[in-house]
């Protein structure tokens, strides 16, 4: 009883998970614990499985969970369909965002609002009130609010697409959000507003853990922890000055000393 | 008055129609008493039809002449399309069927209470308390025009909206000189059988510099088994005028199919403008392909005069087999021709539709929008000419055929014609086929939006262009129509 109660403190609890694409298994043996209030960051090299993780916690149907369990506040999460698992409060912020030509951003997001509302018993939002919500959360995403009056992401430039997916995080107000190398792509400015949006919204009750192939947004959004990912398992795990050793000295030294073999 | 031999005979139609199918809720049966003619074609009862209809002399002999003409093309239907179905059996078909009550009603009060709840039940209200604001209405059903709303507003204005029957009466002047100006009784085999027995449609006629503030509607409703439906429309927009014209139409679930070959020629004089817009939901058949309408429809606008504008949109999700080409003739100079199509296709149903643009006058425009849906065992075929005439110097055509399909067993063709006699024309022309992409599903359920409806927003998307097009209630209801056409197809 003590440890149900102790486990479901817990935001993510990952054992052993194995993740195949194809044929192929990227993620071999991960364990990883997130609780509310922290921010994990996750680096590594080329090719390590730091998309395919959070992909597979989110749900998409490419990734096969093969072993291991995930659980999300207590929860099986991988007994969920996506949009289960979204409505319970995860978000994934996509490194390269989907275009939806003829889907008006505007409409999406209030669907999407309706549909975690109605999840969580909640009555869905009149036209104002959601109104009053996106022009808010359109301030700190410092997003053009005519973008949001266009089809979803079509044509919106790199930068644009990237503040579009904190805009939705800051509307759909998860527990635990997934930002799948949110800083890619994006010049100073940009990757400054995107830290801003992250920033605003971590607190005490959310998670977020942050894949990221360079150290340069943790100056912006500062960790709790730093876990190298190689080979699909996390091979160290430190605080805010790994991630400065890391790009000072690249992964090889990691590699020698947790005895990865290079492929 | 015309004299016939052959005689109709009334009987009531029965009510259910044997076939459970709740996908299709306009698949209701009306008890009402109809006067039908017997089964069969042939020269009486063209001129029985003429007769019922208490018709002037010089209209029979344009039916005979369309009839001896389709007598002569030997029940050989055009073979180019991409389309199958058996031979249809002309002479197994009644060309006459009218509720018996009908007699012109006077008023809204004088209409048969069946008729009145039938068009009550496919949310077409005809009494004064109830009737649609801002569109006027004339009901077919079956072979006649049972009601027209808003007329004394419309005549005011002096905009005439009646029923093709009574503008035959009525107004013999501009029927005269209209009818078949677009559309030849010779046009083609299903026109050539239209012009022979045409029962009834709708007769609008927009004055000089009028801009009909109100939609004009028609819906139209098959009911009798085993009738074949022919109205003809006929719309003349007088010098800088303006009308929107709506068309609807729904028919109950038979196990046979039914033929329905109607004509529709719009006419835009001087700086006027048509624009004409279609939701075309007859019975699709059931999963397996049973039943259903053959929809075999010749549509044609004429932009005659200098300026003119003629725009046709249309959403097809219904009938067992489409065959249908909303065209223009654009011959006065500076004319605008456009169309605007959304054609699905789910279980067996066919589709071959697309348009022609005629570019005959000097700086004429055209453009063309077609979007084909293919879902389940579904044939989708786009087929559309452009033709510059020599005399249409600049005229320029931007064409756009987008297909998306669902499913592997489904199919999607596109078979675009130009014919260029101008060397100052302008062309463009572009063409996507694609599927409903897995990557786009995931994004949208992963913000919390279920499967079906992730499929539903990104196939409305796909429409979103055309739907733009139609007037804003029209476009509620053909995304609702969309929605219902696609239960179960997706996943």
């Amino acid at each position: 009883m003590n440890k149900v109660q102790e486990r479901s403190q817990e935001v993510l609890a990952i054992r052993n998970l194995h993740v195949s694409v194809g044929e192929a298994e990227i993620i071999k043996g991960l364990n990883l614990t997130v609780n509310p209030g922290e921010v994990h960051a996750i680096m590594g090299p080329n090719g390590s499985g730091k998309s395919t993780l959070v992909n597979a916690l989110a749900g998409k149907p490419q990734y096969v969970v093969t072993k291991g369990e995930v659980l999300y506040e207590g929860m099986n999460l991988l007994a969920m369909l996506p949009e289960v698992r979204a409505r319970e409060g995860v978000f994934l912020a996509f490194q390269y965002p989907l275009e939806l030509p003829g889907v008006r951003t505007w409409q999406f997001l209030k669907s999407a609002v309706d549909a975690v509302r109605t999840h969580r018993s909640l009555k869905e939002l009149s036209v104002r009130e959601f109104d009053r919500l996106l022009t808010e959360k359109i301030k700190i995403a410092e997003i053009d609010s005519e973008l949001t009056k266009r089809s979803l992401n079509e044509g919106f430039s790199g930068g644009e697409k990237k503040r579009n997916e904190i805009l939705q995080m800051l509307v759909l107000d998860p527990k635990l959000a997934l930002l799948d190398e949110t800083d890619s792509g994006l010049d100073i400015d940009a990757l400054k507003i995107v830290a801003q949006g992250v920033n605003q919204f971590r607190g005490p009750s959310k998670a977020i853990v942050l894949v990221t192939h360079y150290q340069r947004i943790l100056n912006y959004i500062t960790p709790d922890y730093v876990h190298v990912l190689m080979e699909g398992r996390i091979v160290k795990t430190g605080g805010r000055e790994l991630a400065l050793e890391l790009e000072e000295k690249g992964y090889d030294w990691i590699r020698e000393a947790s005895g990865v073999a290079r492929e | 008055m015309t004299q016939s031999n052959a005689v109709t005979t009334k009987k009531v139609i029965s009510r259910t129609s044997g076939i459970q199918e709740s996908d299709y809720r306009w698949g209701f049966v009306t008890d009402v008493e109809a006067d039908v003619a017997p089964k069969g074609l042939n020269e009486d009862i063209v001129r029985l039809i003429s007769h019922k209809k208490g018709e002037p002399q010089w209209m029979l002999e344009w039916r005979l002449k369309a009839y001896r003409h389709w007598l002569k093309l030997n029940a050989e239907e055009p073979k180019w399309a991409n389309i199958h179905y058996p031979a249809i059996d002309y002479q197994d078909i009644h060309y006459y069927s009218a509720p018996v009550s009908k007699a012109g009603p006077q008023s809204m009060d004088a209409v048969d209470p069946e008729l009145v709840e039938a068009f009550n039940k496919l949310g077409i209200p005809l009494q004064e308390q109830k009737r649609l604001a801002g569109v006027a209405v004339d009901a077919v059903f079956d072979s006649v025009s049972v009601a027209t709303t808003y007329q004394e507003t419309l005549e005011k204005q002096g905009i005439i909206f009646c029923s093709m029957s009574e503008a035959i009466k009525k107004h013999p002047e501009l029927v005269r000189k209209y009818l078949g100006s677009v559309v030849p009784y010779s046009d083609n085999f299903f026109a050539t059988l239209n012009s022979a027995v045409f029962s009834d449609g709708s007769f609008a006629y927009i004055p000089p510099g009028v801009r009909c503030p109100i939609e004009l509607m028609t819906y139209f409703r098959i009911n009798q088994a085993d009738s074949g439906q022919f109205e003809r429309t006929l719309i003349i927009a007088d010098k800088g005028s303006y009308v929107s014209y709506l068309e609807g139409c729904t028919a109950p679930m038979r196990k046979s199919h039914q033929l329905h070959a109607a004509v529709v020629e719009l006419i835009a004089l001087d700086n006027a403008e048509i624009k004409y817009s279609t939701l075309q939901n007859w019975y699709p058949g059931d999963k397996e392909g049973k039943g259903g309408v053959y929809n075999f429809v010749t549509k044609r606008g004429k932009a005659l005069g200098k300026s003119s504008k003629i725009s046709w949109t249309q959403v097809e999700t219904g009938s067992a087999i489409t065959w249908k080409y909303p065209s223009v003739i654009l011959q006065g100079d500076n004319s605008v021709g456009e169309f605007y199509s959304v054609a699905l296709v789910n279980h067996y149903q066919q589709a071959d539709t697309g348009t022609k643009m005629t570019h005959i006058g000097k700086n004429t425009r055209s453009t063309i929008v077609a979007k084909g849906i293919s879902a389940g065992h579904g044939n989708n075929t786009y087929r559309g000419l452009v033709k510059i005439m020599p005399s249409a110097d600049n005229a320029r055509n931007f064409t756009q055929c987008d297909s998306l399909l669902i499913g592997d067993k489904c199919g999607a063709h596109t078979v675009p014609y130009i014919e260029v006699r101008n060397p100052t024309a302008s062309m463009a022309h572009e063409a996507t086929t694609s599927k409903v992409n897995d990557d786009q599903l995931f994004y949208l359920q992963q913000r919390g939006i279920a499967f079906d409806e992730a499929n539903y927003m990104i196939i409305n998307g796909f429409c979103r262009g055309i739907f733009k097009e139609l007037p804003f209630e029209f476009a509620m209801e053909a995304s609702q129509l969309l929605r219902v056409s696609l239960e179960g197809t997706v996943g």
